[in-house]
């Protein structure tokens, strides 16, 4: 079934063209992995889908219904979550509330407290500490489990290795095969193209704000990705 | 042993400095607005329980429960239709809007009531000038004894609003950042209605504890907008109980100034609150040239 | 760069300056054409013009918006007062009062320009409550009750309308020329980038501090030279009138109609509030409702003021106080 379906979206920075005219689909249960080049437009892609970035042109449907003009925090209650760029915790407030807090947005299902510290166990020792003075990892770890507890139907996950050691890395995607394999549906932005394409279903490479190849992970190799990631076997001089 | 008079009932005074203090605090702790029409709905509040009280035969006191609720709507309008818009335009728009709104405000008082300056003492009978007589120097008056614990109860509850209620988590959430309080699912316009209504209504609290210790006329605002920012400065912006710091040092300043020469009075208060700010100044100054001894030119 | 050329002046900021030129030196024959009352009412003009030339100097070239300006309006009245009663002549005291309120300015200044933003604004309120407490409790000059600039009585009533509108017009020329200048200079461009974005402007090596000091201390002569321009005019000196934040409120809306920022806005927003205060002052407090109502609509809706937004959409800078990249060489 199609939870997600974008449709000639196009969003600006400005004047900037930050995606053009981008359309794809996502079903239920699968994962869809997000790459491209810093600037391709794929947080802008998933900032404007979660409502914190207003759209130029195009549709957004999710679940058969157009929301392009409800506000972010209602797109929350309908089920869509993003954990965005940077981590962006409540520097301010505990783990813990920053936990509640998602939790608070009225959604039922299987994310609460304990489960999440069950596929966090990295943060469940840290509950009472100030989101300031966590590591990197724990931070992801945090900002991920904060999207999971609004109980959503589609996780946006930007860049969660951006700026985690390998280690760290590691430890996030061990807990995120957990909420894979439990039949989520995310659509994943990450650099690191080795993991983007052995945890994904579906792959998108995006290129100056549009989409260059677009296919299954098994059905595409990791050469034609890289090929596309650079726009190599583009013309020089040709519009984008 | 006059001083320790004056140092008391200093001390009292800064309850009702915290209390007018603190709608200002939040308000800008959450929404970084500095409401120039702050004192003006003070006296807002001061009116209408004159209105309620005189019109409806009531006590002051029991005119609360219509004078607060409806202080706390005109908050919540006045943050959606006029705050929210400055919101989002730079520093320079909320304070030429809540400017021009205390003059409104200011202006639409005297309009309705004259210049007359008025009190609800005599409407609180004994309790105006009551007061506990401590030794053969000190006096604590009834009325200013009540405003100083109200003002600490009301710290109180807002401190565990804050601190320990899913509002408060949201308040504070979207004090820190609000686009990404939106993105898990905290309705920021929301949020801000209330932080407007719940600083507008204790501030319409403050208001009427001014007409009960002392007297009030459509023009009082500014005044008592300048005490608040000078508490909640004095105490360091963005803490509660520093605000109530704040008030108390203000109030003890000004009564042992009144009681050097009572035409200092307020002079005391906006002396002392220049001297700390200068201090604070100079010692983010010290610290950005690293430390004192390089200020001083010892050390490099 | 090939085939551009910078440029301050064009046709229509050439016209426009050397009509705004003739403008000036015909109104300083003013007194000669026009009878007592339109002479008095244009004293009273320029004194709102000055004023809203200096706010927006503060709040829309360097950015404080400040609620204190009435503090160097009533000391430039005050120290008139003091001057002339020590036996200095009226205008030369005119002339020195207000360079003491930029004195004045120059020790507030190291406090006041740390301060941030909305700090900054009730900051200067204080400050010019503080002031007004102080002069309250100078006896010399009637304490609370206030005095009056009784060397005034040594000239005719005739001459000293004439003296007081030259005094009040030497003083706007110079303030707008002093302005002009000041903006085609590198402060001028140090200004535009402060007010864009302080911490880029410091950046490239802007003195943002320096900057500052130098619009605040002459906005503070400015308000002053108002100040004792308003007390020559009016005579009687009460602090509670010369120190009220009333003042401010008037600067603000002149300098929001008229557009913020720009440099033609203040001399719109200053004739627009004359209009209005010369049909409507005495209606009372529902014309400061009025003046309240409109300062939040503009703030609101029309940010850039009459003249911004017209300048905006039509592209239009009347007086060359910016650049102009051109094509080529035409002319």
């Amino acid at each position: 079934m199609t939870l997600l379906s974008v449709e000639g979206l196009v969003a600006r920075h400005g004047l900037l063209e930050a995606v053009r005219d981008v359309t794809f689909e996502l079903d239920e249960g699968e994962t869809l992995a997000l790459v491209g080049a810093n600037g391709a437009g794929k947080t802008t892609l998933l900032r404007t889908i979660a409502g914190a970035h207003r759209i130029a042109s195009g549709r957004i449907r999710f679940q058969g219904r157009d929301i392009v003009d409800d506000s972010a925090h209602r797109r929350v209650r309908m089920g869509i979550a993003l954990v965005p760029e940077g981590r962006r915790l409540f520097t301010g407030l505990t783990v813990e509330e920053n936990l509640q807090l998602a939790g608070q947005c009225g959604r039922r299902g299987p994310w609460n407290l304990e489960s999440v510290y069950e596929a966090f166990p990295l943060i469940a020792s840290r509950r009472k500490r100030r989101a300031g003075n966590l590591s990197g990892g724990e931070q992801q770890a945090t900002a991920i489990g904060r999207a999971l507890m609004t109980n959503p139907r589609v996780v946006l996950l930007d860049e969660v290795s951006l700026g985690l050691a390998p280690v760290a890395v590691d430890a996030v995607y061990r807990s995120l095969d957990g909420v894979l394999a439990g039949g989520a549906t995310v659509v994943l932005v990450e650099q690191d193209l080795g993991r983007a394409l052995s945890v994904a279903d579906r792959v998108i490479c995006m290129l100056e704000g549009r989409i260059v190849l677009q296919g299954t992970a098994k059905e595409l190799t990791r050469e034609q990705v890289v090929a596309a990631y650079f726009g190599l076997g583009r013309e020089q001089g040709a519009p984008a | 042993m006059i001083w320790a008079n004056q140092v008391v009932t200093g001390i009292l005074l800064g309850g009702y400095y915290a209390l007018l203090a603190s709608g200002l605090s939040l308000m800008f702790g959450v929404m970084r607005i500095i409401n120039l029409a702050h004192g003006d709905l003070a006296i807002l509040g001061a009116f209408f329980t004159f209105l309620v009280a005189n019109d409806l035969g009531w006590n002051p006191f029991l005119a609360l429960v219509i004078v607060l609720p409806g202080m706390a709507l005109v908050g919540w309008l006045l943050q959606r239709t006029m705050f929210e818009r400055s919101l989002r335009s730079g520093v320079l728009v909320p304070l030429l809007t809540t400017f021009g709104l205390a003059i409104v405000i200011e202006n639409l008082l005297f309009a309705k009531y004259g210049a007359d300056t008025r009190s609800l003492g005599p409407q609180i009978g004994n309790l105006a000038f009551d007061s506990w007589k401590i030794n053969s120097q000190i006096y604590i008056g009834h009325l200013s004894a009540l405003i100083f614990v109200v003002a600490v109860g009301v710290l109180g509850v807002l401190h565990i609003l804050l601190r320990r209620t899913p509002i408060g988590r949201a308040l504070r959430a979207t004090a820190e950042d609000a686009d990404t309080a939106e993105l898990v699912g905290v309705n920021s316009r929301s949020v801000y209605g209330i932080a407007s209504g719940i600083a507008v209504a204790i501030a319409g609290l403050a208001g009427v504890f001014l007409a009960m210790r002392s007297s009030y006329d459509p023009y009082s605002g500014p005044l008592q907008l300048i005490f608040a920012f000078e508490a909640v400065v004095i105490g360091g912006i963005g803490s509660l109980w520093g605000t109530l710091a704040g008030g108390i040092i203000l109030g003890v300043a000004q009564n042992v100034g009144a009681q050097l020469n009572p035409e200092w009075q307020i002079l005391a208060g906006h002396i002392v609150f220049l001297a700390i700010l200068a201090g604070r100044l100079m010692l983010t100054a010290i610290e950005e040239r690293g430390g004192l001894d390089v200020f001083l030119g010892r050390a490099s | 760069m090939k085939g551009f050329q910078v440029e301050r002046w064009d046709r229509v900021s050439v016209a426009a300056t050397a009509a705004v030129g003739l403008v000036l030196v015909a109104f300083g024959f003013a007194p000669f054409v026009l009878g007592a009352n339109g002479v008095d009412k244009l004293t009273t003009l320029f004194v709102y013009l000055i004023l809203a030339l200096m706010w927006n100097a503060l709040a829309g070239y360097a950015g404080l918006v400040s609620v204190g300006q009435q503090a160097f309006f009533g000391l430039g009245a005050y120290f008139t007062i003091q001057l002339s009663n020590h036996g200095v002549g009226v205008y030369l005291s005119l002339v020195l009062a207000a360079l003491l309120a930029g004195v004045v300015a120059i020790s507030t200044s190291f406090f006041v320009l740390r301060l941030r933003a909305g700090v900054f604004a009730i900051g200067t309120w204080v400050v010019a409550e503080a002031f007004h407490l102080l002069v309250n409790l100078d006896h010399s000059v009637g304490g609370v009750t206030g005095t009056s600039l009784t060397a005034l009585n040594g000239f005719s009533a005739g001459d000293r309308r004439e003296y007081n509108y030259w005094a009040t017009f030497g003083f706007t020329v110079a303030i707008l020329i002093a302005t002009f200048v000041l903006l085609r200079s590198r402060t001028g461009a140090s200004l535009q980038a402060i007010r864009d974005d302080e911490e880029a402007a410091a950046s490239v090596g802007v003195r943002v501090l320096g900057t500052k000091w130098i619009v605040y201390v002459f906005a503070a002569v400015g308000c002053g030279a108002a100040g004792a321009l308003w007390l020559a005019t009016s005579i009687t000196f009460q602090p509670n009138s010369y120190f009220s934040v009333q003042w401010t409120a008037y600067m603000i809306f002149m300098v929001l109609v008229g557009g913020l920022g720009t440099f033609e806005g203040p001399i719109i927003g200053a004739v627009v509030f004359f209009l209005i205060q010369d049909n409507f002052g005495d209606q009372g407090v529902w014309y400061l409702v009025g003046l309240g109502g409109a300062a939040i609509f503009f703030a609101l809706f029309m940010p850039r003021g009459i003249w911004g937004t017209i300048a905006d959409r039509n592209e239009i800078r009347l007086l060359p106080v910016g650049y102009r990249l051109r094509r080529g060489t035409e002319h």
